[in-house]
Formats: C-alpha cells, sequence, structure tokens
C-alpha cells in the first residue's frame, strides 16, 4: 500500500498514512519525485504544481489558499499556504501568512 | 441494560455521588473528602468564581440533576457569590439526597471534611439501591468531541464515529456535537442536512457567530499540535472534526445545559453570544465536554490524533484514537484504535461498528480506559448566552 492516499479525486494534495523519509520517491501520475523534506502521518503533499493565491483542496473542499507556489510532491503546511478564515498559529508566534 | 432510573423518566448509566465546591476557596475541602471516600462513584465538580453568573449556575443545576447522579455533597465557604439556594432547591426538587456544607458554620476545614466524609458516604450507601430499569438504546444520549486532533482524525476516528451516531441514530438514540469554532467553513454544508429551512438558516447564523467571535479573541479553535499533526488550517480541521456528525438528518440546536427536545441530532452551540466577555469560548477539552454532559449526555466519545488521557466527572468518556503511531504509543489510554483505517487494516464501517459495541458496554456498566484509570476532570468557567452581551438565563431559545 503507498504511504499516502487520496481522500476525494477533486483533491490537489495526498494525505500521508505512513512516515517517510526526505529523498524517498513517491509515484505521482506514473511519475517519481523525490521528497525533498521527511512527511509525518496526517501531513499533505502536493499532487499537482499549485499556483500562488490556488486554493488547496482536500475531503473535495478547500481548506485555505497557496501564498507561494508549490511544485508536486512538496510538503504543504504552514509554509507554503494559510486559512482564508482565521490565522493558524504555533507555540511560538501566530501564523498569519501573507 | 439496565439504568438508574431517576424521578424525571430519565436513565442513568452510572450512580455518582458529587461533591460540588461552589467557590474556589472550598475547593480543597471538598477535593479532601472526595480522596479520603476514595470510590470511583464518589466524583469532585465545581465552580472557581466568586461572582454570580447565570450560565454556570444553570451548568451545575443541570450537572447535580444528571441522571448518572444519584445524590449531592454541595461545600460552600459561606460567604461568595455562588446562589447556593437556588442550586440545593433544584436537587431537593429532583429528589436525590443532598447536603450543604458551610465551612463557615461548620467549624472550618478539619471539622467539615470529616462531617462530609460522612455525609458523602451515607448518601453512596443510600443510593446503592437506587431503582434499576431496562436501557434501550433510544434512553442513550451521546456526545462527540475531538481533542488533539491531526491529519488522520478526519480520514479515520472523526468518520468511524459519523458511522456509530448514525447507527446509534437509526436505533432512536440522541446524539449532540459541537464546537461551532470548530466547524467554520462547513456551515453550508450542514446546513443542507437540517431538518428544515429554518433550522439551517439557524445552523449557518451560529457557525458566523463563531467565525466572529474567534477572529475576534485572535486564535481559531486550533492548537500548535494541530499544525505539527498536520493540520494547516481551521477549515481543515473544521472539515475532519465535521465527520464525527455522521450523514444523518440535524433536528435541533441547543446551548450548554439545554437539553433536547426529541430525539435525534443536535448541534451544541457552544460559543457565547454577543461581544466577548470571559475570554475564550472553552479554555479546554473538558469545558466541552461538560457542557455536553450539562446537555443530557450519559457518555461521550472522543475522538484523539495526537493523544488526549482525559476522562470526565458524572459520564465515562471513551476514546478513540485516529493516528496508528499513537495509538501505539498511548494504548493503555485507548480504548478503540481506528488508526488501524490508516494501515489499512480495517474500514471506517467496521470501526463504527467497534465503537457501537463499545458504548453498548461502557453504558452496560463495564469502565472506559479513562475509568478504570481514574481521569475525573471537570472544568466549568464563566460564560453569558444573548443577543444583547448582558446574561440571561440560557434557552429554549432554540428550534422547537
Amino acid at each position: 500500500m503507498s504511504k499516502f492516499v487520496l481522500l476525494n479525486n477533486a483533491d490537489n494534495v495526498f494525505i500521508c498514512c505512513q512516515a517517510a523519509k526526505a529523498g524517498e520517491s513517491v509515484c505521482i501520475d506514473k511519475l517519481e519525485y523525490p521528497l525533498t523534506t521527511s512527511i509525518d502521518v496526517g501531513h499533505k503533499i502536493a499532487k499537482k504544481a499549485i499556483k500562488n493565491g490556488q486554493k488547496i483542496i482536500r475531503y473535495g473542499v478547500p481548506i485555505g489558499s497557496a501564498i507561494s507556489d508549490i511544485a508536486v510532491g512538496e510538503h504543504v503546511h504552514l509554509h507554503n499556504m494559510k486559512s482564508d478564515y482565521i490565522p493558524s498559529h504555533t507555540r511560538q508566534s501566530l501564523v498569519i501568512g501573507e | 441494560m439496565k439504568g438508574f432510573l431517576r424521578s424525571d423518566g430519565r436513565k442513568g448509566i452510572r450512580n455518582t455521588v458529587i461533591v460540588a465546591y461552589l467557590v474556589e476557596c472550598a475547593h480543597h475541602v471538598a477535593k479532601t473528602i472526595v480522596n479520603k471516600i476514595d470510590h470511583d462513584d464518589v466524583q469532585l465538580i465545581g465552580f472557581p468564581g466568586c461572582y454570580p453568573n447565570d450560565y454556570s449556575l444553570q451548568m451545575m443545576e443541570k450537572l447535580c440533576t444528571h441522571p448518572n447522579v444519584g445524590g449531592v455533597v454541595l461545600v460552600s465557604l459561606g460567604c461568595e457569590g455562588f446562589n447556593r439556594e437556588k442550586l440545593l432547591q433544584t436537587i431537593i426538587d429532583s429528589k436525590r439526597p443532598v447536603e450543604t456544607l458551610i465551612i463557615q458554620k461548620c467549624g472550618g476545614t478539619k471539622t467539615t471534611i470529616e462531617l462530609g466524609i460522612k455525609k458523602g458516604t451515607a448518601i453512596l450507601n443510600e443510593i446503592a439501591t437506587a431503582d434499576r430499569a431496562e436501557l434501550a438504546i433510544e434512553d442513550l444520549v451521546i456526545g462527540t468531541i475531538c481533542g488533539g486532533s491531526d491529519g488522520t482524525s478526519g480520514i479515520s476516528a472523526n468518520p468511524a464515529v459519523g458511522v456509530c451516531f448514525d447507527m446509534l441514530l437509526a436505533k432512536g438514540a440522541t446524539c449532540i456535537f459541537e464546537e461551532t469554532g470548530e466547524l467554520i467553513g462547513c456551515e453550508h454544508i450542514m446546513a443542507d442536512r437540517a431538518e428544515t429551512p429554518k433550522l439551517g438558516k439557524a445552523l449557518v447564523t451560529c457557525v458566523e457567530k463563531a467565525e466572529k467571535y474567534y477572529t475576534k479573541m485572535g486564535y481559531g479553535s486550533f492548537a500548535p499540535g494541530n499544525a505539527e499533526g498536520g493540520l494547516t488550517t481551521q477549515e481543515e480541521k473544521s472539515m475532519g472534526a465535521y465527520a464525527k456528525s455522521g450523514a444523518s438528518k440535524i433536528n435541533g440546536l441547543i446551548k450548554p445545559g439545554e437539553l433536547p427536545n426529541k430525539k435525534g441530532l443536535f448541534l451544541m452551540d457552544v460559543v457565547p453570544d454577543g461581544e466577548p466577555m470571559f475570554g475564550f469560548p472553552n479554555i479546554s477539552d473538558n469545558a466541552e465536554i461538560v457542557e455536553m454532559i450539562a446537555s443530557g449526555a450519559l457518555l461521550i466519545l472522543f475522538t484523539t490524533g495526537r493523544g488526549s488521557v482525559v476522562g470526565s466527572a458524572i459520564s465515562p468518556v471513551i476514546k478513540i484514537c485516529a493516528n496508528p503511531e499513537t495509538y501505539n504509543n498511548l494504548s493503555e489510554d485507548m480504548d478503540v484504535n481506528a488508526g488501524s483505517i490508516i494501515e489499512g487494516k480495517s474500514t471506517v464501517t467496521e470501526v463504527g461498528e467497534t465503537i457501537l459495541d463499545q458504548v453498548i458496554s461502557v453504558a452496560s456498566g463495564n469502565m472506559s480506559k479513562s475509568e478504570q484509570l481514574g481521569h475525573k476532570e471537570f472544568i466549568l468557567t464563566y460564560k453569558a448566552f444573548n443577543d444583547t452581551g448582558k446574561p440571561i438565563a440560557i434557552g429554549p431559545s432554540c428550534l422547537r
């Protein structure tokens, strides 16, 4: 079984079901992409290239917007996407994402 | 299943003696009474504030007359603002045995503790012979909450609870889901499930209220651990949280402490009305659990990805772990392993059925993991519900 799952056909991200290490390759649309960072269970990677400002789709619905261009296979998280509702925060600070 | 039949016709799945402090100043005395009696069914709850607040009074009235409660010992310092007379009358009216201990009148800490142990033990013995009655699935009121969510919660534990809710509702039970701040982004798809268009509109309005409230507070209902677990935004967390509600029709909207007026699925509107007055709507998971218990929840289904270990006073908590790595790490605290879905070893429906079996087992008297481990957390803080920001009575303001 793949370490990543697609929850909805409309999604542009995969969800990690088994931790994967940087350098491991992921097969997306029959092409191999090496992971540039380690990905933990529950985290997202891009299924396709996502442009700055484009919506991130999970469960078939938007869960926020990209704040930079995101490459296929790249980790999608606080550093490259933001909420369209309320800013997220970490223990250190508020992540405004603008 | 057998339940404890109460005078209002509701049935409990536990028969506890509640020792309740009515201000922080009485907390130590109440806690010591509970610790010295040292019995699973003698549990501590309380309200720390000295300023009166209609919400907390009504919450305490609902909690002390909850079907899982057989009797009560109230512990008052004596000079606090809490309306202990009103609370006492409500408990007397419910035909439960109750004692009030006023520390300033009893002669101090030691004397009150000794008296409390005596009174608490007497009530425990008295309620041991409480009436039992046949308990059916349709007598059950089940609440659900997620805590320490991560990127797996929305694809394993939460939809599995949704499946369990659908099965319970089909058998005539009452189910409650909550935290409108964790439904931000789902309001319109949720409104489509409302029994009536009027309710649909009310569901959207209460989520919009939550969004405004949390925006003003500066933080969403989103903890750093959520981000560490792969969730990036409030709306991503919301979609996952929403899955707990299943796919059944939504029959009503209630406020904390308000009892569902019929069988079915209810959303609890936990966000205070008006301008923010007392801070975050619920400062931690147990505050939400307490509100669902006040609305009659006999049992709580708690899903967690990062791994929460809490239980609750009054009603048992069943923990459903979403993440297989967390389950391996914290299995001693988890009742159900929904992480098996992530590993591809079981389906969402199979885990939903396992949760239903667990509900029936715990409702029949078997202890959940958190009960066995002695978790009986409780927290109650200030809140206000109305349209202008002034505290007024909670419900029944909602849709009938």
